[in-house]
């Protein structure tokens, strides 16, 4: 299959069918920061740190480059004033839960985001899904789930599977963007409480 | 019943329908909405032991309708062949109306509706202001149908414009009639679905979708499953149209597990329409074939964004993906799959039995045909109304809904529900319109119309939708999950007047954040109604800062 010729930046990109912008980019040397993307995860989608102005058919949108497809012609830019504005917001509102994240700081410092913009999260977890993802898609063991909706969302271990897995394996814990802490903190909780039961 | 296989087969299935009907037999229709037959079970049960009482049976019948749309002067019951309306009627009062109305011809003036203002009394729907003014296009089936018997929708020419789409029209012009009538997507956005059915007939795929999304989550709008439940096989000949214009074999209609009438009510519909050869193999001697199956939500409101739609029918968590490849081309299971709303599918047979011309004939330049409307909040008549594109939003408030109770002033009617806009009353005047309601920051959206009197604080609204948002919105993504949060706890302070400095221009970047960042459309538009506020009532945000002391 022939390549797919598009612009990010401003530099010539070659990419082949199938890859995302993110990928392409990569490929390239050109860096996108993200949160939530891990090589070795299927793209997710859910920080948007990754969020690029793309120009198709005449149209200018911001979507996440993890997931969008790279197509022919298609013009990108992974920095502007808007993208700036977005990965500010965004950040600062991470910086309520994890205000001690070096990987958070170092963006913040980047992007001008004040760590105490907004009213302070009694949790650490951003619910990037790293250790969530990585259970499922990597050690196949759904160990650590999320459970609820919306803002009242969380991570949560499945006490039967974790007094079985985690104590052997804790591969997610270094996944973590904020601290391995939080998860280690759930899931004692969560064995302490399959103890009681 | 055998099944149907050619036209002339179900013209004269009609006809036996319509002879055997004898027109001036007694009827007594009781409407029957989603939400309020639980409470009408015993009127329906009081007809029924009067008419056994008064030794009628056989004599006169009583149908169990859909809504009627008068909600706010329910239960309304409808006598014909006289087509008398009474309004209000109570179990108490079916002795007097079977002897003194329906064997009596005589009518019971206390159940007679009195319009408020001229004192006048209205014996038919058609002389209540209410209805007077809509355009009843679709809604005006109901009255005159059992949603759970086919030969009522068959009496009244049902599945007639299936008939002439497959043995008269080729799949293309189906399609281009639909594309001709400018049939815009009731669902929220207003997209000309003969385009999406275009993508998704154009999509190389042996195995196509065609789904009806009846989820209806939106707080106050109710208009879909008033015809749904009302008239089931409206929908289902419409899907079946766009199945075969599309060329998708395989229609899924999703709805609410909470709504157990409308899951009965469809549930037989389908097996009639199946018995019947309108679904199965071989439609109408067609050698189309097409089936339709229906899935039920698991009870939050962003089940029915299409993408979570089309994941929950795969069987996985309804969490919405991003839709960089539109789900017409890769939708369920990858699959060209292609979604409209239930008042969408209702408007296909009517375009296709009564010809794009006449259609075009009704409604405003760029938006065509009816929209059906639920009202409530601050207005005298409650309920669903159908009016034509291009009405006055003033005529829907004032002329069909009779205004705003208690003598109290219009301060905003609001469109859309969590995800919409509020117009002030200044702007009354506006057209019920597609892109002249979004131009102004109201974007019609499903067609749930909040109206709002002088006592409403907007500060104080837009904290209940944000709080309806913060329970419904799957988590996924930063800018809508956080963004939810942090604008629900800026808005709380405010509606105690404790606002701080710096919180409106906090509210607005992240307003802007959430509409160009979050993953869906539900993410996208959770700003869509502080943005409209702080357009039009800004000072009321301005007032909710501390010490400068809330004005309402």
């Amino acid at each position: 299959m022939s390549d797919i010729l598009l612009t990010i930046d401003g530099k010539e990109v070659r990419a082949k069918e199938g890859m995302t912008v993110l990928n392409a980019a990569q490929s390239s040397g050109i860096f996108i920061p993200t949160l939530c993307h891990h090589e070795k995860l299927e793209p997710y989608g859910g920080c948007r740190i990754c969020t690029v102005e793309v120009e198709s058919r005449g149209r200018t949108n911001y979507v996440a480059s993890c997931l969008y497809p790279v197509e022919k012609n298609l013009v990108v830019r992974t920095r502007s004033e808007k993208i700036d504005k977005i990965r500010k917001v965004l950040i600062e509102l991470l910086l309520a839960h994890a205000p001690d994240s070096p990987q958070l700081l170092e963006m913040a410092k980047e992007y001008g985001a004040k760590s105490v913009r907004f009213g302070k999260e009694p949790s650490f977890c951003v619910l990037c899904g790293l250790c969530v993802r990585y259970c499922a898609e990597v050690k196949k063991k759904n160990a650590i789930a999320f459970v609820d909706q919306g803002p009242k969302r969380e991570i949560n271990f499945i006490p039967e599977i974790a007094s079985k897995e985690c104590w052997n394996c804790k591969e997610c814990f270094p996944l973590c963007p904020t601290s391995y802490l939080q998860a280690a903190y759930v899931l004692t909780q969560g064995l302490v409480g399959f103890k009681n039961s | 019943m055998a099944r149907i296989n050619s036209a002339a087969q179900l013209e004269k299935v009609r006809k036996d329908i319509v002879l055997k009907k004898d027109p001036n037999k007694p009827c007594i229709a009781i409407c029957g909405g989603i939400g309020c037959l639980g409470g009408r079970e015993d009127l329906i049960r009081a007809f029924e032991k009067e008419i056994k009482k008064q030794k009628l049976e056989g004599k006169v019948d009583v149908r169990v309708t859909g809504c009627h749309g008068f909600c706010a002067q329910g239960p309304n019951i409808v006598i014909y062949p006289e087509e008398i309306c009474y309004t209000k009627v109570k179990p108490e009062d079916a002795q007097q109306i079977i002897s003194e109305t329906v064997v009596g011809k005589t009518i019971v003036d206390r159940l007679v509706y009195i319009d408020p203002n001229t004192g006048e009394k209205a014996v038919h729907q058609s002389e209540i202001p209410f209805y007077k003014k809509q355009v009843r296009n679709i809604l005006g089936m109901n009255p005159k149908i059992d949603p759970k018997s086919i030969d009522d929708y068959l009496a009244i020419g049902g599945y007639s414009s299936l008939a002439k789409a497959l043995l008269e029209m080729k799949p293309q012009e189906v399609l281009e009639e639909v594309k001709k009538a400018n049939l815009r997507g009731r669902g929220g956005g207003g997209f000309p679905a003969g385009l999406k059915w275009e993508t998704a007939r154009n999509a190389p795929a042996e195995l196509k979708y065609v789904i009806c999304n009846g989820h209806e989550g939106e707080p106050g709008a109710y208009m879909d499953r008033a015809i749904f439940q009302g008239n089931p096989h409206l929908i289902i000949e419409g899907l079946i149209i766009g199945g075969y214009a599309i060329g998708a074999k395989q229609g899924f209609i999703y709805t609410r597990h909470d709504m157990p009438r409308l899951r009965e009510n469809i549930d037989i519909a389908l097996e009639a329409a199946r018995e019947h050869g309108f679904i199965g193999n071989d439609i109408l001697g067609s050698g189309f074939d097409f089936d339709i199956e229906v899935h039920l939500d698991v009870g939050i409101f962003v089940s029915g964004e299409a993408s979570a739609l089309m994941r929950s029918i795969e069987g996985k968590a309804p969490e919405p993906r991003p839709k960089y490849t539109r789900t017409a081309v890769k939708g369920i299971w990858e699959r060209p799959s292609n979604l409209n709303n239930v008042e969408t599918w209702a408007n296909v047979p009517q375009i296709i039995g009564k010809g794009a011309d006449w259609y075009l004939g009704i409604g405003s330049e760029g938006s065509k045909g009816t929209k059906m409307i639920s009202l409530s909040g601050n207005i005298v008549n409650s309920g669903v109304v159908e009016v034509p594109f291009g009405t006055s939003l003033k005529e829907i408030v004032y002329d069909i809904g009779g205004g705003i109770p208690n003598g109290k002033k219009l301060k905003a009617i609001h469109f859309g529900a969590a995800m919409g806009g509020s117009l002030p009353a200044e702007l009354i005047d506006t057209p019920l319109d597609f892109d002249v309601m979004s131009k102004l920051g109201a974007a019609i959206g499903a067609g749930g119309l909040f109206v709002m009197d002088e006592d409403t604080s907007m500060v104080e609204m837009n904290r209940f939708f944000l709080e309806f948002l913060a329970d419904e919105s799957c988590g996924k993504c930063v800018p809508c999950r956080e963004g939810i949060r942090q604008m629900l706890r800026i808005l709380t302070r405010m509606s105690m007047g404790k606002g701080k400095e710096g919180d409106i221009e906090a509210l607005e970047e992240l307003c802007e954040v959430g509409s160009l960042a979050s993953l869906c459309a539900l993410g996208k538009t959770t700003s869509s109604p502080i943005y409209s506020s702080l357009r039009y009532f800004r000072n009321e945000y301005e007032a909710s800062i501390e010490d400068k002391g809330c004005t309402v």
